[in-house]
């Protein structure tokens, strides 16, 4: 049987050591009733070639489809590295003795996410952007005076609805969307205005879902009334050209940094990230590495800050996180190493001037954007489920239809182009348009 | 000793921070550039690039690789952390889960493909289990009970009761009662008695008419088989409540005992412990929930369906569901590995699995408890719990031991837990471990009960031959130095002084 490594002597000598005769005797202790009589109904043992046959997967050729989870270029060397058993096969750092590369490489993790952010702290990572933004908001609603959580309705919708399900046991708050404008795709100043008050737990995503430019200083100066502020980013890569969320003053930015040298692999692993203001510090969820020293006083890291965390404060804890996305984050960091400030200006640049490359291709055909204003890398277009069904049979996902989210919306495609992309791809969703 | 700190050790460099390595216009890597680029002028832009390190190519190469080597994973040798399930991950896993990583979650058609993958494990998960429904969607064990939990509370809302509390032994994981406030229930510590597991008589004492489940942990954590399991389950479910069973232990029972025979409504499953998937220094993991019948209409949106024609695809129409607990489909990536990890063995296989996690763990039971205080002399399956009540004797505690362990080449045991033990030392050796290895570790353990005895100053000052010394978690926690931003040293280099 593969990955065990007893022969039958050595079987034998460990069962006269424990004093039994049959393996069978280690489970005397189950009621007999329990003992499973049946064979466990799973084909195998297969071998390596045939597990190498079963599992295939071909996707499309040609790829406009973000909505959360984007295709960017992976330097090769983060796959090498990621892939050395030291990292990949460690578990979590509790004995920082013999844990320091994962320690170290986490912390360097936190301390340039806290850079791009324009935050004080990050933790170690969240499962993704959506647990992110529902324990960010549990956090708000631990803090006193907070009655309401305020996200604007162009929100990442499955952000929201994750958002919903793990605020429906806090009664004491209540969720409530800020409407945007339909013809530009910005949230509502107006309702905005008259929605924020001290009691509220602000949080806008920028770019929003539709790929728009929130008017951002026009919304943290309605926010610095609220009780708390949070912007939520899900296209990481954004943060190498736009100006920080952290120069706007919230109390937390949040959301996913997949982008950051993780592939879509079918929707996951996802990179959540979380970080604040140092005064919120003891409020957050999810583990943080410190840096400290050994008993030589040299530089040394550890997992700091447990009081918050289940395995001391169990059900007084500030979340239930423990595994989190370890390995994502640490290929966030190679990748960010790999880039450099350059190299991540650059991508967030080549993201931009595809999307309006593709955007004018499609306007002389005469097809334009539903909202008038501008964007980062996505755009919302019209297109029928007829076409893109179309376009989907050739081998061209064409993008993300959004209109079950957003009813008002009708036939909206949510349009994604990233370096990924070439010239050829656009002409090639054009041609067939 | 005094001139170690000078001295590089082969492997040990000590390798600086990256940004100590940093500066202007170091990287030169040319990135894809298949648009013709200009600083998109209706943007707002950040005026300085991004304050991230400048390097070189090579110089993160060996910067991450240095730091690799100062780690210690599963390939390295023995990895006993009890209740951890820390077995070797096979590379083949590996290999089938990249195949996948190209595809975005639009791509409709390469999903129908990675959901057929899906199905097919939800389909082995619940054979394995017992269990009617799967859901595969939580990214971590503890995401999984609380999504079991909400489940429940979902439940228990329905039927119009307002139930509101959860029982819980001392034994479990401190992510249990933390995942029941999360899902809004209170919760109730229950002893788990002398002899190391749950007795009906202890839960009828706690039962009433305020309590929607017990949440218990089976094999628990102290690798003790909750033996009376069914009358547990019949008397939670004569008074109204649920029996929730964390299947972190799951590993010491496959295809020998069954979840859903034991009366079970919902568990979840570790796939990072007992399918062999690597936890990767922290996550991903991956923690699907299954239901009985009754409650698998209020497991989380999506789910899959499958037409007539063999198609896989998602549905959200589910006016019961709790709700999405993940912005997209968990941690699919694992769910691939996991799968071959199953297909690997196959059912007779992952039964085999079960033996010999047990045999592994009650040879080393047999050999340790002759140098170490066993608390408890219930059976148990695949793990056991020490203590270090003789080498407290003679000043020489758990911690002390765990950090000795590192310098005879071991990961120490899960220690100071379970709580109800103090000193606790928990060895989980799991399944993959020759005997040559159980051996090397027992001598050890062995080596540093005869040394707690001889020469007790030494263990305190282990590790010595670690990549730092005994690491101080006080000073971290009172100085919080979090973001290289913080004022912290970037010495220590001599591969570059």
């Amino acid at each position: 049987m593969a990955y065990l490594s007893h022969t039958k002597d050595t079987l034998a000598a460990m069962l006269s050591t424990i004093g039994i005769d049959d393996p069978e005797d280690i489970f005397s202790s189950l009621p007999q009733e329990l003992r499973f009589s049946g064979r466990l109904d799973i084909p195998g043992p297969l071998d390596e070639e045939s597990l190498r046959r079963e599992f295939t997967c071909e996707p499309s050729r040609v790829v406009f489809a973000g909505g959360g989870i984007y295709r960017h270029h992976i330097p090769a060397l983060v796959d090498a590295i990621a892939s050395r058993q030291e990292f990949l096969t460690a578990y979590t750092p509790y004995q920082p003795e013999i844990s320091q590369g994962t320690l170290q490489a986490i912390f360097e993790f936190q301390s340039m996410m806290a850079a791009l952010t324009g935050m004080d702290v990050s933790n170690a990572s969240m499962y993704d952007g959506a647990t992110a933004l529902a324990e960010a908001a549990l956090m708000a609603s631990r803090m006193k005076g907070i009655r309401r959580i305020l996200v604007t309705r162009s929100t990442h919708p499955t952000y929201r609805s994750v958002l919903k399900t793990y605020l429906a046991h806090s009664p004491q708050v209540e969720v409530v969307e800020v409407p945007f404008e339909i013809a530009t795709g910005r949230t509502d100043l107006k309702s905005f205005e008259g929605m924020v008050g001290p009691d509220a737990a602000v949080f806008v995503q920028q770019p929003n879902y539709f790929g728009v430019i929130e008017p951002m200083e026009k919304l943290a100066r309605i926010a610095s009334r609220a009780g708390f502020r949070g912007i939520i980013v899900t296209e990481a890569i954004s943060l190498g050209v736009l100006k920080s969320p952290g120069s706007f003053g919230p109390d937390i930015v949040l959301g996913d940094a997949q982008s950051f040298g993780n592939p879509p692999a079918a929707g996951g692993p996802l990179l959540g990230f979380l970080c604040v203001k140092r005064e919120h510090i003891r409020r957050i969820p999810g583990r943080i590495v410190g840096l400290t020293r050994d008993a030589d006083e040299r530089q040394a890291f550890c997992l700091t800050l447990a009081t918050r965390e289940q395995h001391i404060r169990r059900e007084k804890a500030t979340s239930n996180i423990c595994t989190n996305q370890g390995l994502c984050a640490l290929r966030a960091a190679l990748y960010l190493s790999a880039m450099g400030p350059q190299g991540l200006r650059q991508v967030a640049s080549q993201c931009a001037a595809g999307t309006r490359y593709l955007m004018r291709l499609l306007g002389e055909k005469g097809v334009s954007p539903y909202f008038n204003a501008p964007v980062f890398h996505e755009f919302v277009i019209r297109m029928d489920d007829a076409r893109r069904s179309a376009l989907e049979e050739s081998g061209i996902i064409p993008g993300i239809p959004i209109s079950s989210h957003y009813p008002e919306l009708e036939d909206a495609l949510l349009v994604n182009v990233t370096e990924m992309n070439t010239k050829e791809d656009c002409r090639c969703l054009i041609e067939r348009l | 000793m005094s001139d170690r700190a000078t001295i590089t050790r082969f492997p040990e460099i000590r390798e600086p921070l990256l940004r100590a390595r940093s500066a202007a216009g170091k990287n030169t890597r040319p990135c894809p550039a298949p648009f013709d680029a200009a600083d998109p002028a209706d943007l707002d832009i950040a005026e300085k690039l991004p304050d991230i390190p400048d390097v070189s190519e090579v110089e993160t190469v060996r910067h991450f690789t240095r730091l690799s080597r100062l780690n210690y994973g599963i390939d390295h040798g023995m990895y006993p952390l009890g209740s951890c399930t820390m077995k070797y991950n096979p590379k083949i896993s590996e290999e089938l889960a990249r195949r996948f990583q190209a595809v975005h979650p639009a791509d409709t058609r390469a999903m129908n493909t990675v959901l057929g993958y899906c199905a097919l494990l939800q389909g082995y998960l619940r054979e394995i289990c017992g269990m009617d429904a799967c859901c595969l969607w939580p990214a971590a064990g503890a995401h999984g009970e609380l999504t079991g939990m909400m489940t429940i509370k979902k439940a228990v809302e329905r039927s119009g009761g307002a139930r509101t509390k959860v029982l819980i032994p001392d034994t479990a994981h401190g992510t249990n009662p933390a995942s029941c406030t999360i899902a809004g229930f209170t919760t109730e510590n229950i002893p788990s008695g002398k002899q190391g597991y749950l007795s009906a008589s202890t839960l009828r004492e706690h039962l009433d008419g305020h309590v929607a489940a017990l949440m218990i942990t089976n094999p628990n954590t102290l690798g003790i088989f909750e033996r009376e399991i069914q009358e547990i389950a019949r008397l939670l479910h004569d008074n109204g409540s649920y029996l929730y069973m964390d299947g972190a232990n799951l590993n010491a029972i496959l295809g020998i005992a069954r979840p859903g025979d034991m009366g079970v409504d919902c568990m979840h499953i570790n796939l990072h412990k007992t399918f062999g998937t690597p936890h990767g220094g922290g996550g991903p993991g991956s923690g699907p929930v299954l239901v009985t019948k009754e409650l698998e209409r209020f497991l989380p949106s999506p789910v899959i369906v499958c037409d007539d024609s063999g198609n896989h695809s998602l549905n959200w129409d589910r006016p019961d569901s709790i709700g999405m607990v993940h912005s997209c489909l968990g941690n699919v990536n694992v769910l691939i590995r996991a799968l071959v990890y199953l297909l690997s063995l196959g059912g007779e296989g992952l039964r085999e699995v079960s033996l010999r996690a047990g045999l592994n763990a009650n040879y080393l039971k047999s050999r340790l408890s002759r140098c170490f205080d066993l608390p408890l002399d219930t059976p148990t399956l695949h793990e056991f719990v020490l203590s270090d009540r003789y080498q407290k004797e003679h000043g020489v505690t758990t911690m002390d031991m765990a950090k000795a362990l590192m310098e005879f080449g071991f990961h120490p045991p899960t220690v100071y837990f379970p709580l109800v033990v103090p000193g606790a030392i928990m060895v989980e050796p799991t399944e993959t471990e020759s005997l040559e290895e159980l051996d090397r570790f027992a001598q050890a353990m062995e080596t540093i009960a005869a040394m707690s005895r001889e020469n007790p100053q030494t263990l305190h000052e282990t590790p010595q031959a670690c990549p730092v010394k005994r690491v101080d978690e006080v000073w971290a926690a009172r100085n919080l130095v979090l973001t290289w931003g913080a004022g912290e040293s970037n010495e220590e280099d001599p591969v570059s002084k």
